[in-house]
């Protein structure tokens, strides 16, 4: 019995002592750093999953240019995807420059788009929706321009890689790249 | 069942009525009523979870980087280590939190051990507790694996040949294990698969200990049932509060190893990649095995050795019927009391022998400390349940709880 009239007397005076400020003030300041501690460790557990080292080290390739004739192309890997090396020729290297930008859907000049005429350098990658044009080999088709023409949805590209015909809203992209020499160049 | 939606209104209660998710965390966590004199060994069930949780995640992560393939393995490690942003982070995180969640589960056993958690009702729980022990440490073992270090390597070769000990089919279990005739590639990837694989089976354990805990709620130092509300408090804020302060002091101790001592309870060796020819001079497993390992090695016959290393993580499965004492907290049975804490400096002795060589004195102490660790459970624990007297049990927890609190000191210095 007289441990119940303790019991209440422990409730009440709990109830009537409680110092709701400092509850608000721990409970404010535990549970931003809470939450702050907690936002730092899942971005550096998620930031494990974005490139490594080893993945961002890979990011240049030299290419030797002498082993392609007027005409022809290479494809080369760059961070796992093709890079399209055209040589191109007179003809090609004409009618890219004649076209009149105005007509064109995404409006960039063919002097802006190479470092020298007879080399054009692009991504392999249809702005469309990512896959590789065909026009790299002989007796592919290359589309109503000359350039590529990507099987997917039908995304025709010129040859300074410009999209001319097809879903696709943008050129085919310039990469970064320089040459080192005369016959060799950079990409990265 | 009785629909108790009636407690709600508008959304919450439309939700509820078909889904029960507003009800469920308030009788399973709000509101859920807990014995108001639990003491800080019953946070580490809450911190086994987390720790549980921690190793998922990290795991995970590991898991998109690492290679499970015997030439590419150990140095898909490295990469994580080296290349991989945060990866070293990563990698310790995973290996230091398995050591810690050896740790926090082995208090959490020795408290069960101590104030006789296993006893009725909770035979089940206690059981699916030691289902989760034999889970964690197959999941433990096979991940040391994949690193595939000189210790991986070995490791793996002992463990697997544990099973050529038996009789006849022996040979033929261990070459069924290892996918050929020796721990190889395709142990590899079959360990990598199943290591993946067990710690979601952990948690489908656990979420039936938890099912079962909460039938009857949870024991307490004193080791009386609740008899009336007066005796317990509701888990929100009280025990919420609890565990987050303990996991605050658990973050310490782990992340103090991760970032200061991240391979103290490692081996070197193991950062020698894998060499099919050549043995380490020294091999021992993890230290939470050591115990096992000791019982293994102190026995001269390879069979024997393997079937009482196997028992002794077995005999916990019967214990609910080994001690049927009635008083289940030691606070109260002066005679299990001291043979527990004998018992519990007892498994240390196991594990120190473990470390060391099979040989001389080391081998006399491993049989002794043996030859404790069964006579305790098989001939201790029945003999004491039959013949010890208990010490009165206070009347009920609330009682017990305030008579410390308030015969002692004045009434009103509590109101301050
Ligand atoms: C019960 C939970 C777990 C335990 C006790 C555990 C234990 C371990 C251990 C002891 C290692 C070796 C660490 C080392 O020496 O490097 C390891 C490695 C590994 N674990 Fe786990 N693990 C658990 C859960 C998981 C899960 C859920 C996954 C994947 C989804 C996972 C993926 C990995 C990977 C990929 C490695 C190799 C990388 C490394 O060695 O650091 N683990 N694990
Ligand atoms: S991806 Fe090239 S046209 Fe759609």
């Amino acid at each position: 019995m007289a441990k119940k009239i303790i019991e209440n007397k422990y409730q009440e005076s709990t109830e009537t002592k409680i110092d709701t400020e400092k509850r608000d003030f721990l409970f404010l300041t535990t549970g931003g750093l809470a939450i702050a501690g907690g936002a730092l460790t899942a971005w550096s557990l998620i930031n494990t999953m974005n490139p490594a080292k080893d993945v961002l080290a890979l990011s240049s390739t030299e290419v030797d240019l002498t082993p392609i004739d007027e005409g022809q192309s290479l494809t080369v890997m760059w961070r796992g995807k093709p890079v399209f090396i055209k040589h191109r020729t007179q003809i090609e290297i004409q009618e890219a420059r004649e076209v009149d930008i105005d007509s064109l859907k995404h409006k960039d000049l063919d002097e802006s788009r190479v470092k020298n005429p007879s080399w054009l350098v692009v991504l392999g990658v249809c702005t469309h929706l990512g896959c590789v044009p065909l026009g790299q080999k002989v007796g592919d088709a290359k589309g109503d321009f000359g350039g590529w023409f990507c099987p997917c949805h039908g995304s025709h590209y010129d040859t300074s890689g410009r999209i001319r015909k097809g879903p696709a809203p943008l050129n085919l992209e310039v990469p970064p790249y320089e040459f080192v020499s005369e016959e060799i160049i950079k990409i990265g | 069942m009785q629909v108790k939606s009636n407690n709600y209104t508008g959304v919450k209660k439309w939700v509820d009525e078909r889904l029960p998710v507003f009800s469920f965390v308030e009788d399973n966590l709000t509101n859920y009523p807990t014995p108001k004199n639990l003491s800080y060994f019953w946070n580490f069930g809450s911190l086994a979870g987390i720790t549980l949780v921690i190793m998922i995640v990290t795991g995970i992560l590991l898991a998109m980087q690492y290679t499970a393939n015997s030439d590419l393995a150990f140095d898909s490690v490295e990469r994580i280590m080296r290349d991989v942003n945060n990866g070293w982070l990563l990698r310790y995180l995973h290996m230091n939190g398995a050591h810690m969640f050896f740790i926090v589960v082995y208090i959490h056993i020795f408290r069960g051990l101590y104030y006789g958690s296993y006893k009725s009702p909770r035979e089940i729980l206690w059981m699916l507790g030691v289902t989760i022990l034999l889970l964690m440490m197959a999941t433990a073992f096979m991940g040391y694996v994949l690193p595939w270090g000189q210790m991986s390597f070995w490791g793996a070769t002992v463990i697997t040949n544990l099973f050529s000990a038996f009789p006849i089919i022996g040979e033929s279990i261990v070459t069924f294990l290892w996918g050929g005739f020796s721990v190889d590639n395709p142990t590899l990837s079959r360990f990598f698969v199943l290591h993946y694989l067990l710690p979601f089976a952990i948690v489908g354990v656990v979420v039936l200990h938890i099912v079962a805990l909460h039938m009857h709620g949870s024991n307490n130092p004193l080791g009386i049932d609740v008899k009336s509300d007066g005796d317990t408090i509701p888990f929100h804020p009280y025990y919420t509060v609890k565990d987050y302060y303990g996991l605050g002091v658990f973050l310490i101790f782990y992340l103090g190893l991760v970032f200061f001592a991240p391979n103290f309870l490692g081996h070197p060796d193991n950062y020698i990649p894998a060499d099919p020819l050549v043995t380490p001079a020294h091999i021992v497993p993890e230290w939470y095995f050591l115990p096992f390992y000791a019982i293994l090695r102190a026995v001269p016959d390879k069979l024997m050795g393997v079937l009482l290393m196997f028992s002794a993580v077995a005999v916990l499965f019967i214990l609910p019927w080994l001690d049927t004492h009635k008083v289940r907290s030691s606070q109260f049975r002066p005679y299990y009391k001291q043979f527990f804490w004998l018992f519990f400096v007892n498994c240390f002795v196991l594990g120190w022998v473990g470390a060391m060589p099979a040989e001389g004195i080391y081998v006399t102490i491993s049989r002794i400390a043996t030859a404790y660790y069964f006579i305790f459970f098989l001939v201790i624990m029945p003999l004491l349940s039959k013949f010890e007297k208990g010490r009165v049990l206070p009347s009920s927890i609330a009682s017990s709880v305030l008579s410390d609190k308030f015969e002692s000191a004045p009434d009103q210095s509590f109101a301050k």
